[in-house]
């Protein structure tokens, strides 16, 4: 291979037809309310953790319905569990609930449990 | 596909093209990059269709590669082509054609910015009248050199010695047609077909008999840019770009490419080697690449001429498949050979892209 | 014998008005220019926000026509103004004389060819909102072998002033939802897209339409606006948006489109209007003399409207306002010496 001092950029175009996403499944089957998010900001808005820190609740749902929990997953490292988002969340999402599941489900630190999918 | 939906698009978009009489401009580059292209067009429109073409050694660029480089302002850019109007009004014409796409896009903006601010076309008049002491017409018509060979495909498909047809197969050729970004994206209006679905290179394949593919990015930049090519670091984006066209065309199988650009058919064939020598992947079949021509270069082809006389030796993607299926005879000894019949020194053959 | 109006247009907002001005005592002459009456409702299957289906909002309204003269496949030819009543010529070779005309010429579909770069008309998987109900209301299956995934593209023709209409269709995104669900109920394991730029779930229980969505049937909702659709080898459709929520370009493979063409000013009322000389807005619909206070009022005497020729409405918004402009056609009738 030849060196040419450039090369192929990666696409940063999302495909997700084809994405398998049993983990978003699992945590749908814990969290029904979790689609019911509608992106509105309240919750990223009113953070504690969110003046001070990458974390974003919103941003959050809608990386791991696309499939790109890598990129998001350490912001909820910042989370203190406050409930401010809980508070605010014009659709009565449990968020709290929502945030230890996604702990659970995708592992994070110490909280990963068996996951069936 | 429904065919009909796209010769309805193809019918709103029609453009008038004069007959004849025409003011010819080249391109910078694609003198070196297709060396019988231009000539080849000049040729089909003179000796073969008895058509009035003028040319004059006095006109230069358009200015476009510096301008889209953002190396001289668009009052630069438009008092060259005041210029270039005022060739074309000293020698007698009112029909512009070029040859290269950038500059037709330049064109039709400029002609579009003069409409529309009046005052801007004072000023590059008075500019131009200071300079030079020339004074210029708006060409009543521009066309772009593709627009002609479109207008005449018909005329030449009766004088073809070859078609785009698989000649062990009977089958047509796959062509794919890749439109110059600046052609109609612009001003669709301007373009034969418009901008989504663009009839100037199709009408040519369907009336030499060849087969168009519609691959899902077809629509999309070769990826030459301009700034975004010539610096050296940026050139994987460029890279990048075409690329995503080839992943896209292969599972269509295309035996050939037909452009309209200057940039697009140097960029789609140069980069299958560059591709090639980093990933190892070719797209023609069989360790070759996918031949990747101009319209004229084409037009060559099917009415006959060597293809060595065409300049295709100096294509990065061997031709000799293509010609192969179409039945074009060539002498593979002759390939390297100068116009005085001496050998030239024959390229160094890369490593993952077979050539000939 | 009882006084004429003349009624343009046999849809909903036409039918209804109708009804309305027979049963203050007025003889209607109800002109439709397709074959039957019933409008775009007659070709709908089901109507959100709750499903019923359309023959069940307009077959009472069609078995209810006794003392309505209507014509079908029948176009207005002329209308002159002579002293203080309209003269009105069909294409049918009759003509009447009434002091007041009510325009009830509703919308047509936005032409979703127009949009070239969804390729409606050339890609075979692509299919608008109207095509979908005919489906639905034959109860075929999609005629595509393999339909895993498809797409609602909102806003085709709306919010969109290089396609000539800048207005918001106002029942597409609730239409979108709607068909979402019911392809939904039929095939649940489709995959559903809706591609919008905003959901203006403005309407009673359309909010709890697209919770529906969300919860029960798991539809994704995309925001961002279909750039180009293109056709692979097997026919199946790339679809290119952006995921402004992610900030990210998005391209899909789909095995089927539906295109939300929204509403367009309909052909021919803008000759009409040049025909009873009241104005055409910008966005070719009409112009009411006041669009807050009396929007069933033309600014000319004796010209009324109901219904979408003054812009997109749902269903019951054009039914109340076909009630309204027959009572205001039956005051301005009733008032003496109107000048």
């Amino acid at each position: 291979m030849i060196d040419f001092g450039y090369g192929l950029t990666p696409s940063a175009t999302l495909r997700i037809e084809n994405v398998q996403n049993p983990l978003f499944e699992e945590l749908h089957r814990r969290e029904p309310d979790v689609v019911k998010c509608i992106s509105c900001g309240s919750c990223t808005a009113s953070c504690s953790a969110g003046c001070f820190t990458e974390m974003s609740l919103r941003r959050v749902i809608l990386s791991l319905q696309r499939g790109r929990e890598k990129e998001i997953l350490p912001m909820l490292q910042h989370c203190m569990l406050c409930g401010k988002c809980q508070l605010v969340c014009p659709r009565g999402i449990n968020t709290r609930h929502l945030i230890l599941s996604i702990g659970k489900v995708y592992g994070l630190a110490d909280q990963k449990e068996e996951v069936r999918p | 596909m429904i065919y009909q939906g796209k010769q309805k698009i193809w019918s709103e978009y029609q453009k008038e093209i004069p007959d004849d009489h025409w003011f010819y401009v080249r391109s910078c580059i694609r003198q070196s990059f297709f060396p019988a292209s231009e000539k080849m067009f000049l040729e089909i429109l003179r000796k073969r269709l008895g058509k009035d073409v003028y040319e004059t050694p006095h006109h230069t660029t358009c200015g476009g590669i510096a301008y889209h480089s953002e190396a001289i302002p668009q009052e630069t850019v438009m008092t060259i082509i005041a210029r270039q109007f005022a060739l074309m009004t000293e020698a007698g014409y009112e029909n512009y054609v070029c040859s290269c796409i950038t500059s037709f896009g330049l064109y039709t903006e400029v002609m579009e910015d003069w409409r529309n601010f009046p005052e801007l076309e004072a000023k590059i008049r008075e500019n131009l009248w200071k300079a030079t002491r020339r004074e210029f017409k708006i060409p009543a018509c521009l066309a772009h050199a593709s627009d002609l060979i479109y207008k005449f495909r018909n005329a030449i498909a009766e004088q073809a010695k070859f078609r785009l047809v698989n000649k062990a197969t009977g089958e047509p050729l796959r062509v794919v047609e890749h439109i110059g970004c600046h052609y109609a994206k612009m001003f669709p209006s301007k373009g034969v077909g418009g901008a989504e679905y663009p009839y100037v290179l199709a009408g040519m394949v369907e009336s030499w008999g060849g087969e168009v593919i519609d691959y899902p990015e077809r629509r999309h930049c070769c990826g030459f840019g301009f700034r975004q090519y010539l610096v050296r670091a940026n050139r994987g984006y460029s890279l990048s770009n075409t690329h995503k066209k080839f992943e896209s065309m292969e599972p269509f199988k295309p035996d050939m490419i037909i452009t309209n650009c200057p940039g697009c058919p140097y960029f789609l064939d140069r980069w299958q080697y560059v591709i090639a020598e980093q990933t190892g992947k070719t797209y023609g079949g069989n360790g070759y690449g996918i031949p990747v021509f101009t319209y004229e270069e084409v037009a060559g082809l099917v009415l006959g001429y060597d293809p060595w006389d065409l300049g295709l030796q100096t294509h990065q993607v061997a031709v000799e498949p293509l010609l192969d299926k179409m039945g074009v005879p060539y002498k593979p000894e002759d390939k390297y050979k100068g116009l005085n019949g001496k050998q030239l020194q024959r390229p160094e053959l890369p490593m993952n892209i077979k050539c000939c | 014998m009882s006084e004429n109006v003349v009624v343009i247009g046999g849809g909903p907002a036409g039918i209804e008005a109708s009804r309305r001005l027979r049963d203050l005592g007025y003889t209607p002459i109800l002109i439709e220019k397709e074959p039957v009456l019933g409008g775009h409702l007659a070709r709908w299957d089901r109507l959100f926000p709750d499903g019923v289906e359309a023959h069940t909002v307009l077959d009472p309204m069609l078995q209810d026509l006794d003392g309505i003269k209507y014509f079908t496949d029948t176009t207005i030819s002329s209308i002159n103004r002579l002293k203080d009543t309209w003269v009105v010529k069909l294409s049918n070779g009759l003509s009447a004389q009434v002091r007041a005309i009510l325009l009830s010429t509703g919308f047509d579909l936005f032409k979703a060819e127009k949009k070239e770069e969804y390729g409606y008309g050339i890609y075979e998987r692509v299919i608008t909102n109207a095509e979908l109900e005919d489906w639905f209301k034959a109860g075929a299956a999609p005629q595509f072998d393999g339909v895993h995934t498809i797409g609602f593209v909102h806003c085709v023709g709306s919010r969109d002033e290089k396609a000539g209409n800048r207005q918001c269709s106002k029942v597409c995104c609730v239409t979108a939802v709607k068909q979402a669900c019911e392809f939904k109920e039929k095939y649940p394991e489709v995959t559903v897209y809706c591609f919008y730029m905003d959901l203006r779930m403005f309407g009673r229980k359309f909010e709890d339409l697209y919770l529906k969505a969300q919860k029960e049937h798991g539809v994704r909702f995309v925001r961002g606006r279909v750039s180009e659709v293109s056709e692979d080898i097997d026919g199946h459709l790339f679809v290119k948006a952006e995921d402004t929520l992610f900030g990210k370009p998005l391209k899909i493979k789909m095995d089927m489109l539906v295109l939300m063409c929204g509403m367009a000013p309909a052909d021919g009322t803008s000759e009409l209007a040049r025909m009873v000389s009241i104005p055409v807005g910008e966005d070719g619909f009409l112009v009411p003399a006041s669009i807050v206070g009396a929007p069933c009022v033309a600014p000319r005497d004796g010209i009324f409207f109901a219904g979408t020729s003054t812009g997109p409405k749902t269903i019951p918004e054009t039914l109340g306002e076909a009630s309204a402009a027959a009572l205001a056609i039956d005051r301005y009738l009733k008032t003496p010496a109107r000048r």
